[in-house]
């Protein structure tokens, strides 16, 4: 049960100016670890949704929501560890791409479902969303040709079936 | 919850829902300024004095307080308004107002907040703004204040429409004194103050984001209650959060049929008659021997409104190592913070206490013959009282007419002898008010008010002053130092003018006597930069800013000297000569274990 894991938990707030750092200044200033935080509007326009993946044991994980749920523009927090969820991330690559290695590129993209969405005579720049675990071995596969540039959405999670994180328990 | 009277006209429309109360009709006779807005907003929570210290961005406000009826007290330096602030308070129970500048005036404000902040004291801070078009250009006197007190706040705003003033005031207060209290800070940029607009104070507050936590699981009070009947050696562990929900009434109903004893937080003293023969003191760094080995030894510690400071734990591991521990606190976020709970009683004191006394009046636990003296805990009773008699906190009386080594315990016991124990204690930090915890009978609930959680030194003087405003009838005694005195020492000036009948006692050893004391014990005597021998002379200082001073440097005349504080009006200073190299002890060393306390008399 005290093992370090990973957890992801979804903190809808208001839409406010400053909420993302009343957030990730919490974060830091508890020393709570974090693996990554995406934020971004939702269905409702005067809520952000904030996607945190959090690394610590059980103990950390009830720490970092209670003292989130603190915050007043916190309106919900919802644990999304549990299997019963969507992950994804969004990657842009750019990747070496001299004519001669070009063809070999677009066939990993394609074996990956990743999609090529800007070419040059030197680069491709490549799309791929997926769990970090499927990015992570593309990027693994396309380090040989050299990744000239990468940036990395973090993750950002639903709930299978019809109910909203804000509706959870 | 202060009544909140009406200000303006109904308009019919009250039992809306409550998100949408601020989108009124405009009523045409309730247009005003933002600065009025702000007077009428303070008027409608009750607030009858509010401390600041006027500047540019302030101005408007200012001009509206000028003629408005509210009392404000002149502070000379915004440290001095936010502590007065938080000590007014923390003496009434009711949110205390600061007011502040722009900038410089804003910063100024920092430490009183933080320290508002650690003790869960509910303040509102107004300060003033650059106007909207200069912000965030580094304009003359602009600062990032909500940034800066983004950490040491409850909440923070800063009001850019000035549509949302009454509400945001609304909500300030709100979020201050419900829940778990603290400060909150709202920030207005000098036109918003200026321009005019429809004022209509909302009756409600509705913020789906804050809800704070009044009753929590029935289940976890009945378990509480179970251990309470099994424990052998329980122990009531209590803090500050007994004072912030007035529940001391309640504590000593639980003794009276449990016969429970009791050990106390430095911000938990006076919520427990320290006469009593089941009152153990003070627990942790410099508790007595009784109050940490009772700690250390029970089998249940039930910890209410606390927090378990590493002030009062010492190495988390050896604490209270063979207990289970009961938690009940309003802030979940406490539960499991720093120490391993086996039962958390999460929600208002004011709930869980009540429940747990039904509980503890059930025939079943009645049947278990608990109560105090006629129990199963008698043997445990026996223990702690063993310990409390024979290892008593004490000290070595001086030479009566020797110069200068007045031992400063002395003085406190002669301050509870000349105020019959009821005055309200206020310090500043350092040995002091480690001695004015332990060796005044603290008795009476929010009436020893002291900078807990960070430690401020200069809260004292500024602290003193706002409790003596929110409560006049009474003796307010401030207990300090020669280090601390100085740290505001400007608001002496504040206490003459307000006619403040403060007493101020300088323990004056010429040191940073706690610096002194740790650079004795943990760094061979190498006394850097703790010696203050370059003295301030005190009796000076108080007549050069207005208040009377007196100088005591022999034991046989402390009494004296504090009857004649007494007789006088108006705030007085009293220099008191104190020995320069005594020790505030017991004395647990940080991280250390509770159970091994340096310098327990009589083994000395």
């Amino acid at each position: 049960m005290n093992s370090e894991t990973i957890h992801t938990l979804a903190v809808l707030v208001e839409n406010r100016p400053g909420v993302l750092a009343r957030i990730s200044g919490l974060l830091s200033r508890r020393a709570f670890n974090i693996e990554s935080i995406a934020a971004g509007p939702t269905e409702e326009p005067d809520v952000t949704r904030i996607t945190l993946v959090v690394r610590g044991n059980e103990d950390t994980l009830g720490q970092v929501t209670s003292q989130l749920g603190k915050l007043v523009d916190v309106i919900k927090i919802a644990d999304m560890t549990s299997g019963n969820c969507v992950h994804r991330e969004l990657a842009l690559i750019k990747v070496a791409a001299p004519e001669e290695r070009r063809r070999s590129i677009i066939d990993i993209v394609e074996i990956f479902r990743a999609k090529i969405v800007d070419v040059h005579k030197e680069a491709l720049v490549i799309e791929m969303s997926g769990e970090e675990t499927k990015i992570d071995a593309l990027l693994d596969i396309l380090k040989d040709y050299g990744i000239i540039e990468l940036a990395r959405t973090g993750r950002i999670t639903l709930g299978r079936g019809p109910v909203p994180a804000k509706a959870s328990t | 919850m202060s009544a909140v009277p009406e200000v303006n006209v109904r308009s019919g429309v009250e039992e809306r829902d409550p998100a949408t109360v601020c989108q009124e009709v405009p009523n045409p006779s309730t247009r005003m300024t933002g600065a009025q807005m702000v007077i009428e907003a303070l008027k409608a929570e009750g607030v009858e004095v509010v401390f600041g210290y006027p500047g540019g961005a302030v101005l408007p406000l200012y001009d509206a307080l000028y003629d408005s009826g509210l009392r404000h007290i002149l502070t000379r330096h915004e440290a001095g308004a936010a502590h007065a602030a938080d000590g007014y308070a923390r003496a009434t129970g009711r949110v205390g107002v600061c007011i502040a500048t722009s900038g410089p005036g804003a910063t100024n404000l920092v430490t009183g907040i933080a320290n508002a902040y650690m003790d869960s004291v509910p303040v509102v801070a107004f300060t003033g703004q650059v106007a909207l078009p200069l912000l965030g250009r580094d304009s003359f006197q602009e600062v990032d204040i909500t940034g800066i007190t983004l950490p040491i706040t409850k909440h923070n705003f800063i009001v850019k429409d000035l549509q949302r003033l009454p509400r945001t005031i609304k909500e300030a207060f709100y979020i201050a004194r419900t829940g778990r209290p603290g400060p909150v800070l709202i920030d207005i940029p000098k036109d918003i103050t200026q321009t005019e607009g429809y004022y209509r104070y909302p009756k409600e507050v509705s913020l789906r984001g804050y809800r704070p936590i009044f009753e929590g699981s029935i289940e976890a009070v009945e378990q509480a209650a179970e251990e309470i009947v099994r424990a052998r050696r329980p122990v009531l562990f209590i803090g500050g959060g007994v004072t912030i929900s007035n529940t001391w009434n309640s504590i000593r109903e639980i003794v009276e049929l449990t016969g429970i004893p009791v050990v106390s937080s430095l911000m938990g003293l006076g919520n427990f008659p320290g006469d009593d023969p089941l009152f153990l003191g003070m627990v942790g760094m410099h508790g007595t021997y009784a109050a940490n080995m009772a700690v250390s030894e029970c089998d249940l510690l039930l910890g209410i409104g606390v927090r378990f400071d590493d002030r009062v734990t010492g190495k988390i591991d050896e604490f209270a190592p063979n207990a289970k521990i009961i938690h009940f606190d309003i802030d979940p976020a406490e539960i499991g913070k720093n120490v391993r709970v086996d039962v958390p009683v999460v929600g208002d004191l004011r709930w869980s206490l009540s429940a747990l006394l039904e509980c503890l009046k059930d025939d079943d636990f009645v049947a278990c013959d608990h109560r105090r003296g006629r129990g199963r805990l008698d043997e445990w009773q026996e223990t702690v009282t063993r310990w409390k008699t024979e290892r008593p906190l004490t000290y070595r009386q001086s030479d009566p007419d020797a110069e200068c080594s007045i031992k400063p315990q002395y003085v406190i016991e002669e301050i509870y002898r000349v105020t019959d124990g009821n005055a309200v204690v206020v310090t500043d930090v350092g040995q002091h008010q480690m001695w004015a915890a332990q060796y005044y009978t603290h008795k009476r609930p929010r009436s020893f008010i002291t900078s807990g959680g960070l430690g401020t030194m200069g809260y004292g003087l500024p602290a003193a002053i706002g409790a003596q405003v929110g409560r006049p009838g009474e003796v307010v005694f401030l207990v300090s130092g020669d280090g601390s005195l100085l740290m505001n020492c400007q608001e002496l000036v504040t206490a003459s003018e307000q006619r403040l009948p403060v007493k101020i006692a300088v323990f004056n050893n010429m040191y940073l006597g706690m610096v002194r004391q740790w650079q004795e014990f943990f760094f061979g005597k190498r006394y850097s930069h703790s010696c203050l021998n370059g003295s301030a002379d005190y009796v000076k200082l108080a007549e050069a800013l207005g208040c009377n001073g007196l100088r005591v440097t022999k034991a046989r005349d402390v009494r004296a000297g504090l009857e004649r504080a007494m007789s006088l009006n108006g705030p007085v200073v009293i220099d008191f000569r104190i020995c320069p190299e005594e020790n505030v002890l017991p004395m647990v060393p940080a991280g250390g274990s509770l159970a091994k306390m340096m310098g327990c008399f009589p083994e000395g």
